[in-house]
């Protein structure tokens, strides 16, 4: 690799920080406007709007996110004086940097660079299922260690709560991702997303969707599995010692993970950037304007399309904060062990023995699998049954002090 | 640029061991432990594996040192202990065992000649490759693998129910 091969890659990892830290921002407008829609609000409404003649104004909201940046750069920045320093002061850094560096292995679309290359997707790893599942792990460090160098008894108990949590759902994240690896019989994101040319995987790895959706909100520890950070119990949960730019880094790495994990079920479950009629828009726009100009052309379409499909998702994911109210912790641990885990590996057990019955039946097979794990997600509701209340707590009586 | 990369990686991998080993804190040990784990993952992928770059941070860096911290943090064990050391014995030994571990190294790496390593095949370190050898040529290793892991979790299993009986 020469010195302007690194230059290029470089400003490419600069501009996709760049992207997904926009997209970040106005996540947040996204999620504060609907959230507001669903509580009967308005939602921030005024920043930047333009007023029109006539007294009417539009476009209001959409500097919000800057206005927020603002506030927090000005905040004052303060290092409690009992925290362990130089954790205090790093974890902001190890909670953002996973959320950003998964990115580089989702293909985001389809730009064709001439040489059997892909623009639009940063690292075509042999192993890049594995390599999203390794760095999503990697993102519990931030939430965890923060809890323990605030030193505070709060955040410390967040940051247990986030360890535990984690450790629990990756075993059924990962088993759903199983599920989509078997049925394109690759590692590569590039080939499950080729694979999905005909049938997007949602269909025969429904059961897979439907866990991976859970599994994933619950790794990035949002709502209604917000318990790392439940405000009623833990005043700000792990974060509650830190100000101004600290708990901005907390913040977005908390939002691009989320963003991070919808990309990914889309590119798992949603035919990644695939879209009916791009290919062939790409085509005739090259048969008219040239090779270049067409690859343009799918490629940003290709991007469209799959920032759509992110954004329906994003809505599912706000949706989803909005509508359910935060789990206990029995709860919690129970859905994870013992729902969410036995119903992920009877979905790989189906898939493989359906697809080794079947090797050449594609449609069929794929139609089977979806029946059968949709049979087995219903009995699954049907005879789970919500547990109870673990209330057998032992109480110790407190020592006396007695002179 | 290869060569670079190894150097940074193995002083990083170093520095993470030794200041694991040195500091008074567990907390520190196991961030350092991070440290070291996620700097031989990169070495793995400088030697073209990689699947194990992938299983080495999910398995070590994604679960174990997690549950390192989480235990740690959980019985709040981090500080150093004062009193007086009862495993005195242990330190003498491991560097006993060092030494000689490092003796050995040396012979290796002095007495032959090691050269370049012969090219590998396409795909060698790949996923498929290894699974391969995993179900075929080393399926009674694999095999008995599990049944130990099994038989660990069952006695978890069993120890926790005793102690509810108990309680």
């Amino acid at each position: 690799m020469d010195w302007l091969g690194i230059v290029i890659l470089i400003i490419k990892c600069i501009g996709l920080t760049l992207a997904a830290t926009t997209l970040f921002a106005y996540f947040t407008l996204f999620e504060r406007r609907l959230l507001a829609r669903f509580q009967h609000r308005i939602g921030p409404n005024r920043a930047g709007a333009i007023p029109l003649p006539g007294g009417r104004r539009v476009l209001g909201g959409w500097l919000q996110p800057a206005a927020d940046a603002v506030k927090l750069f000005f905040k004052e920045d303060v290092v409690p004086a009992l925290a362990d320093r130089w954790v205090y002061l790093i974890a902001p850094g190890f909670a953002v940097v996973p959320a950003l560096i998964i990115w580089v292995a989702i293909p985001l679309g389809y730009w064709p660079d001439g040489q059997g290359g892909n623009y639009l997707h940063f690292a075509p790893i042999d192993v890049g299922v594995l390599y999203l599942l390794a760095v999503t792990s990697l993102g519990v460090y931030g939430i965890a260690i923060a809890g323990w160098a605030s030193n505070n008894k709060y955040s410390m108990l967040g940051g247990v709560r986030a360890s535990a949590q984690v450790i629990s759902y990756e075993l059924a994240l990962g088993l759903a991702v199983l599920g989509v690896v078997m049925q394109a019989q690759s590692f590569r994101t590039e080939a499950i997303i080729a694979g999905q040319g005909q049938l997007w995987y949602i269909v025969p790895q429904f059961l897979g969707f439907v866990i991976f959706l859970i599994a994933s909100t619950a790794e990035v520890v949002r709502a209604p599995f917000d318990l790392v950070e439940a405000e009623q119990e833990l005043v700000g949960g792990y974060n509650t010692e830190y100000g101004s730019m600290k708990f901005a880094l907390f913040f977005m790495s908390e939002y691009i993970k989320l963003i991070a994990m919808n990309a990914i079920a889309v590119m798992l479950f949603l035919g990644g950037w695939q879209f009916p009629g791009l290919a062939e828009l790409a085509a005739a726009v090259s048969a008219s304007a040239g090779d270049t100009i067409g690859a343009a052309v799918f490629g940003l379409t290709s991007l469209g399309a799959f920032l759509l499909k992110v954004t329906v998702l994003s809505f599912v994911s706000v949706w989803m904060r909005a509508t359910l109210p935060r789990v206990r912790y029995d709860q919690l641990m129970n859905l994870g062990w013992k729902v969410l885990l036995p119903l992920a590996l009877v979905n790989v057990a189906v898939t493989a023995i359906v697809n080794v019955l079947l090797p050449d039946a594609g449609l069929l097979a794929a139609l089977l699998t979806g029946a059968i794990g949709l049979v087995v997600l219903l009995v699954g509701v049907a005879i789970g049954q919500p547990a109870r209340a673990q209330s057998s707590v032992t109480l110790i009586p407190r020592a006396t002090h007695q002179s | 640029m290869e060569l670079a990369v190894f150097a940074i990686t193995a002083a990083v991998a170093l520095t993470g061991a030794v200041a694991m080993v040195l500091s008074k804190n567990a907390v520190h040990s196991a961030l350092f432990l991070l440290l070291n784990f996620s700097a031989i993952a990169v070495l793995y992928l400088l030697l073209r594996a990689p699947f194990l770059f992938a299983i080495q941070l999910i398995v070590y860096a994604g679960a174990i040192i997690v549950l390192f911290l989480f235990v740690v943090m959980l019985l709040g064990a981090e500080r150093h202990e004062e009193g007086a050391d009862t495993l005195g014995w242990q330190q003498p030994t491991a560097l006993v065992m060092g030494i000689g571990l490092l003796a050995a190294l040396l012979v290796v790496a002095l007495g032959g000649p090691l050269g370049a390593p012969a090219g590998v095949a396409e795909g060698y370190g790949a996923p498929e490759a290894i699974a391969r050898a995993l179900f075929t040529d080393a399926l009674l290793p694999f095999q008995v693998t599990a049944m130990l892991i099994l038989a660990a979790i069952v006695g978890v299993v069993v120890l926790h129910l005793r102690e509810q009986q108990r309680g």
